[in-house]
C-alpha cells in the first residue's frame, strides 16, 4: 500500500515526465515503485501507441490540412490520450529547444512531422537527433538552409545550431558559424508540390551533392572536408554541449531558470545538479534516456516539487486528464488547442527561434484569467467523471467535516501542496457551510455543489499554477 | 501632438485573412481591372463612386457617408517590401514591425508602455477577442483581454453559481488567496499581484455595461458586438487609450462574392453605429479608428475567388481625421505587378508612425523601429 508521500512523489514525477493524472492512476503507478515507474516512462515503446485510425476519424489532420488548428488538435489528442506520457513530454521539450514556428513555415502538417520525429528520436542519442533535425524540412525552411549554397552561404541555420541548439553563446567563433554553414550546403528540400489548389503537402529532405561545398573547412579545431554529420559529431563531443543541454533539461524538467539569452552571464541556480547531468551525458555518450534516468532518480529532482510554473499545455492537458472529460473518441480537441494558444502557448507556432519565455513569463493578467477560468470551469464541473470520483471520495470519508473536505480535495488534485494563505482561505470558505450531509436528496445535491465549488476554488489558486 | 482636451484614443480593427483591396476600393474605370477580374468583380453599375477612377464596393454606403463628411482617410498601397504571401508571417510583421527577423514584442504593447510606463492602469490597453494578438504582447506590459464584456471576470466559466452572493463569496476568497504573503518566493508574489490586477481590471471594467445607455441600436453581428463593447468601455471613462479587435475571415479563395459582401456590410454598419454612439455621447472627438489587413489579394481572380496578394488598403476614421485619399493606388498594368500582385508603395510603419506621433503624441521611432514617411491625415 503506497504511502501519501509515495503518491505525492509519483504525482510530481508525472507532472514533469508526463501530465497530471487522476488519483487512481497515481496509486496504481505508486504500487509498482518509483524506479519502476521511471523505467516504464523511459520506454514508451513498451506501452500501446495512440490509436491513430480512431484519432483521424475525428481529426483528419494529415497531408493537405489547411490550417494550424487541426495539427495542433492532433497533438492535443495525443497528449491527453497517450499511454506514453514521456514520449509527448520529450517532444514538447525539443519543440521548446528547437523552436520551429508556423508563422514562417506556413505548413502545420510539416511541423507536425518534425514533432513526430521528436517522438521517435527524442529519447535516443543527442547526436542522431541533431542529424535528424538538420534533415527536417520544416527546420530547413525555418532557418533558410534551402538558401545556403556552395559559394553563397546563408548562415542562419549554422548560427542558430551553435547558439541556440547546442553550444550556447561564447563557445564558438564567427568562423565556426561559417564553416558549419558551408558543411550544410546542399542539405535542402526537394521541389515542393504547389499548395494550391489542393492544400499543403509534406516536403521532403534532399541532399544535393552538386550544391555541397567540398572544400576543406575548419570547425572548432577540426579540419577536413567536413559534411553535416561531421559537424554534429564534433558538436556532441564539445564540453559546452552537455552543459548547455543539461541546463535546458533542468529548466524544463526540474525548476524554472532564467531565459536562455542570459545563460552566458547568469550561472545556473543549482550548479551541482548541472554537473550530475553533465556526467550522465559523458558516461552515456549523449544518450538522452540515460541522462533522464539519472535526472528523475536524483534527489535534486525529487525535492523540486512545485518549483516550476506550468506551461499552458501542462495546465490544460493535466487538468482534463484529471477530470477525464476528453478521453478517447470525442470532438472538441480544436478547442483545447485554441485554449492553449489563448493562454500564450500556440503549439507549432512558438514566438521565435528562442522558444517560449517560460516560468513567470507565462503569466500576465490576460493569461492568468484564462488559466483560472479554464481550470476552475473544468474541475468545478461535477458532470466530468474525474470530478465525480473526487466528490464520491469525499462522501465516503468517515467524517463530514469541512476540514476533511478540504484535505481530500487537495489530495485528489495533485496531491496539491498549498501555501498557508491559500489553505487558511480554503478552510475558512469551507467552514462557512458547516459539515457536509449526505442523507436526503437535497442534502446530497447541496454537498455535491459545495465540493465542486471548492474544487473550482482550488483550481483557481495561485498554487495550482505550479507544477 | 493632438490638441484634444481628452487623451487621444486609438481603436484598431484588424481584418484577418487578407482583404481584397481591388474589390473594396474599386478602380472601376480601369480596363486592367475588368481584364483581370472577369468573374470576381463589383459590377460597374453597383459601385459607389468616389471620383472618376475609384469607388467603394456596392455595400459600403455608410463608409461613403463618413468619407463625404471628411472623416475618413483612405490610405493606398500599404504593405512592405518582399511581402510574404503567408498570412501568419505577414500578420507577425504587422504586429511586431520586424520584416526581416522574427520579432517578439508587439508595437501596440510598446505604445501602451510609453503611455503608462509604470503599468498603473491595467485597462490602458484592452483587447476584445480570444487571446492577445502578438501586437499587444510584451513582458511587463499589462493588457486586459476580454472575450465577452457582459460575462468577463474571474469564475465566469464555473457553471452553477446560483446567486450574486455566492459569486461575491468566491471572488472574495479568490482575492484573499491572491493577497500578498511573505516567504512564498518571487514567482508566487508575482502571480499573486497579477491575479489581483486581473480581478481589479474585471472589477473596474464591469461598470462599463452597467453605466451604458444609448439610443443607437447595433446589429447582432460579431463585429457590431465587439465595437459596442469598445464603445461601452470608452464611454465609461476608464482611461483606456488603445482598443484592439479583429474581424474576418477575409481569406476569400473560393466563392468570394457573397462572403466578401457580407463582411463589408457588417463592418460598415458596425463602424457607423460605433461613431454614431460616440457622437450621441459627445465622446467621439478624441477617437481615431485604424482598419488594416495583413495584405491584399491577387489581381487576377481564380474563377470564384482570389489568392494571396501584396499591397492593401487601410482606413483611418475619426472626427479629427483629415479625410481624403492618401498615397497612390498601385499600378494595375501587368508589367508593373510583382508575381501578379499590386506592389506596395507605402510602408505600413509610416502609417503607424503617423498615428503614434501625430495622434498619440509619442516618439514613433522606437515603437516602429525607425523613421518612416508620415502622412498628414491627422
Amino acid at each position: 500500500m503506497p504511502t501519501k508521500q509515495d503518491i505525492a512523489l509519483i504525482a510530481h514525477l508525472m507532472r514533469r515526465a508526463g501530465f497530471s493524472e487522476p488519483r487512481a492512476d497515481l496509486v496504481a503507478r505508486a504500487d509498482k515503485g518509483y524506479e519502476a515507474v521511471v523505467e516504464e516512462l523511459l520506454h514508451p515503446e513498451d506501452q500501446p501507441p495512440i490509436d491513430e485510425e480512431l484519432m483521424y476519424r475525428i481529426l483528419p489532420g494529415y497531408e493537405g490540412a489547411l490550417g494550424p488548428p487541426i495539427s495542433q488538435a492532433d497533438w492535443m489528442f495525443r497528449m491527453v490520450n497517450t499511454q506514453r506520457p514521456l514520449e509527448e513530454k520529450i517532444a514538447l521539450f525539443w519543440h521548446q529547444m528547437f523552436a520551429t514556428s508556423n508563422s514562417k513555415v506556413d505548413n502545420p502538417p510539416e511541423i507536425g512531422r518534425q514533432i513526430a520525429m521528436f517522438r521517435e528520436y527524442g529519447l535516443g542519442k543527442y547526436g542522431e537527433l541533431l542529424v535528424e533535425l538538420a534533415k527536417s524540412p520544416a527546420m530547413i525552411f525555418w532557418l533558410d538552409n534551402h538558401g545556403n549554397h556552395d559559394g553563397s552561404i546563408n548562415e542562419n541555420w549554422g548560427r542558430e545550431l551553435l547558439e541556440l541548439f547546442s553550444l550556447g553563446v561564447g563557445n564558438y567563433t564567427e568562423d565556426d558559424i561559417k564553416s558549419a554553414a558551408r558543411a550544410f550546403t546542399g542539405w535542402t528540400i526537394a521541389p515542393k508540390i504547389p499548395r494550391n489548389p489542393l492544400g499543403r503537402f509534406f516536403w521532403n529532405f534532399e541532399y544535393k551533392p552538386e550544391d555541397h561545398d567540398d572544400e576543406e573547412k575548419t570547425f572548432l579545431g577540426h579540419t577536413g572536408n567536413l559534411n553535416g554529420e561531421d559537424i554534429m559529431g564534433i558538436i556532441v563531443d564539445q564540453p559546452a554541449s552537455p552543459r548547455f543541454l543539461a541546463r535546458h533539461l533542468y529548466r524544463f524538467f526540474v525548476a524554472d531558470e532564467p531565459d536562455v539569452s542570459s545563460w552566458s552571464s547568469t550561472p545556473p541556480n543549482d550548479p551541482a545538479a548541472i554537473e550530475i547531468l553533465v556526467d550522465a551525458y559523458n558516461e552515456s555518450h549523449g544518450d538522452i534516456r540515460a541522462i533522464l534516468r539519472v535526472l528523475f532518480n536524483s534527489d535534486f529532482f525529487k525535492t523540486s516539487q512545485f518549483a516550476r510554473v506550468k506551461s499552458p499545455a501542462e495546465l490544460i492537458v493535466g487538468t482534463v486528464r484529471m477530470a477525464g472529460n476528453y478521453e478517447g473518441f470525442r470532438p472538441g480537441f480544436n478547442n483545447l488547442a485554441l485554449e492553449c494558444a489563448w493562454q500564450g502557448q500556440e503549439l507549432l507556432n512558438p514566438p521565435s527561434v528562442e522558444g517560449w519565455h517560460t516560468g513567470a513569463a507565462w503569466i500576465d493578467a490576460g493569461a492568468l484569467m484564462r488559466r483560472v477560468n479554464f481550470a476552475a470551469g473544468v474541475l468545478g464541473d461535477i458532470s466530468h467523471p474525474g470530478v465525480r470520483a473526487i466528490v464520491d471520495r469525499v462522501q465516503l470519508q468517515p467524517n463530514n467535516s469541512a476540514q476533511t473536505m478540504v484535505a481530500v480535495c487537495l489530495d485528489s488534485i495533485g496531491p496539491l501542496q498549498v501555501s498557508d494563505t491559500t489553505l487558511k482561505e480554503l478552510l475558512s470558505h469551507a467552514l462557512k457551510g458547516g459539515e457536509l450531509a449526505w442523507n436526503t436528496p437535497e442534502e446530497i445535491s447541496s454537498s455535491e455543489d459545495r465540493v465542486s465549488k471548492l474544487l473550482a476554488l482550488i483550481a483557481a489558486s495561485k498554487d495550482y499554477q505550479f507544477a | 501632438m493632438a490638441t484634444t482636451s481628452k487623451d487621444p484614443v486609438l481603436v484598431i480593427l484588424q481584418l484577418t485573412g487578407a482583404n481584397d483591396y481591388l474589390n473594396t476600393i474599386v478602380p472601376y474605370t480601369n480596363g486592367h481591372y475588368w481584364d483581370a477580374r472577369p468573374k470576381v468583380n463589383i459590377p460597374a453599375d453597383q459601385v459607389v463612386p468616389i471620383d472618376d477612377d475609384l469607388a467603394f464596393r456596392s455595400d459600403m454606403d455608410q463608409f461613403k457617408d463618413i468619407y463625404d463628411k471628411g472623416n475618413m482617410a483612405i490610405v493606398h498601397g500599404v504593405g512592405f517590401e518582399n511581402s510574404p504571401r503567408s498570412h501568419f508571417r505577414a500578420m507577425d510583421i504587422w504586429h511586431t514591425c520586424e520584416p526581416d527577423k522574427i520579432g517578439t514584442d508587439g508595437w501596440v504593447a510598446k505604445v501602451i508602455r510609453d503611455l503608462d510606463p509604470t503599468g498603473e492602469n491595467v485597462l490602458k490597453g484592452v483587447n476584445f477577442g480570444q487571446g492577445l494578438p502578438r501586437a499587444m504582447t510584451m513582458r511587463g506590459v499589462p493588457i486586459t483581454s476580454v472575450n465577452h464584456l457582459a460575462t468577463y471576470g474571474v469564475f465566469s466559466s464555473v457553471s452553477g453559481i446560483n446567486s450574486q452572493d455566492e459569486r461575491t463569496q468566491l471572488l472574495d476568497s479568490f482575492a484573499r488567496m491572491y493577497s500578498p504573503a511573505i516567504g512564498n518566493g518571487l514567482t508566487m508574489e508575482y502571480i499573486g499581484q497579477t491575479g489581483l490586477d486581473a480581478l481589479r481590471g474585471a472589477d473596474i471594467i464591469k461598470v462599463a455595461p452597467q453605466q451604458y445607455s444609448s439610443t443607437v441600436e447595433y446589429g447582432s453581428t460579431s463585429i457590431a458586438t465587439s465595437l459596442k463593447d469598445v464603445a461601452q468601455v470608452h464611454l465609461a471613462g476608464l482611461g483606456t487609450q488603445v482598443f484592439y479587435t479583429s474581424h474576418g475571415p477575409f481569406d476569400t479563395h473560393f466563392n468570394q462574392g457573397g462572403s466578401h459582401a457580407k463582411l463589408w456590410i457588417d463592418i460598415s454598419e458596425a463602424v457607423d453605429s460605433f461613431f454614431a454612439d460616440l457622437q450621441e455621447h459627445n465622446a467621439s472627438e478624441n477617437v481615431v479608428m485604424m482598419i488594416f489587413s495583413e495584405f491584399g489579394r491577387r489581381v487576377r481572380d481564380n474563377g470564384t475567388g482570389t489568392d494571396h496578394g501584396a499591397a492593401g488598403v487601410a482606413f483611418v476614421i475619426g472626427d479629427r481625421v483629415k479625410g481624403g485619399m492618401y498615397g497612390a493606388y498601385p499600378s494595375l498594368k501587368p508589367e508593373d505587378l510583382t508575381q501578379g500582385d499590386l506592389e506596395p508603395n507605402y510602408d505600413f510603419r509610416g502609417l503607424y508612425s503617423t498615428i503614434v506621433d501625430k495622434w498619440m503624441g509619442l516618439d514613433a521611432v522606437p515603437i516602429v523601429g525607425g523613421q518612416f514617411e508620415q502622412m498628414s491625415f491627422v
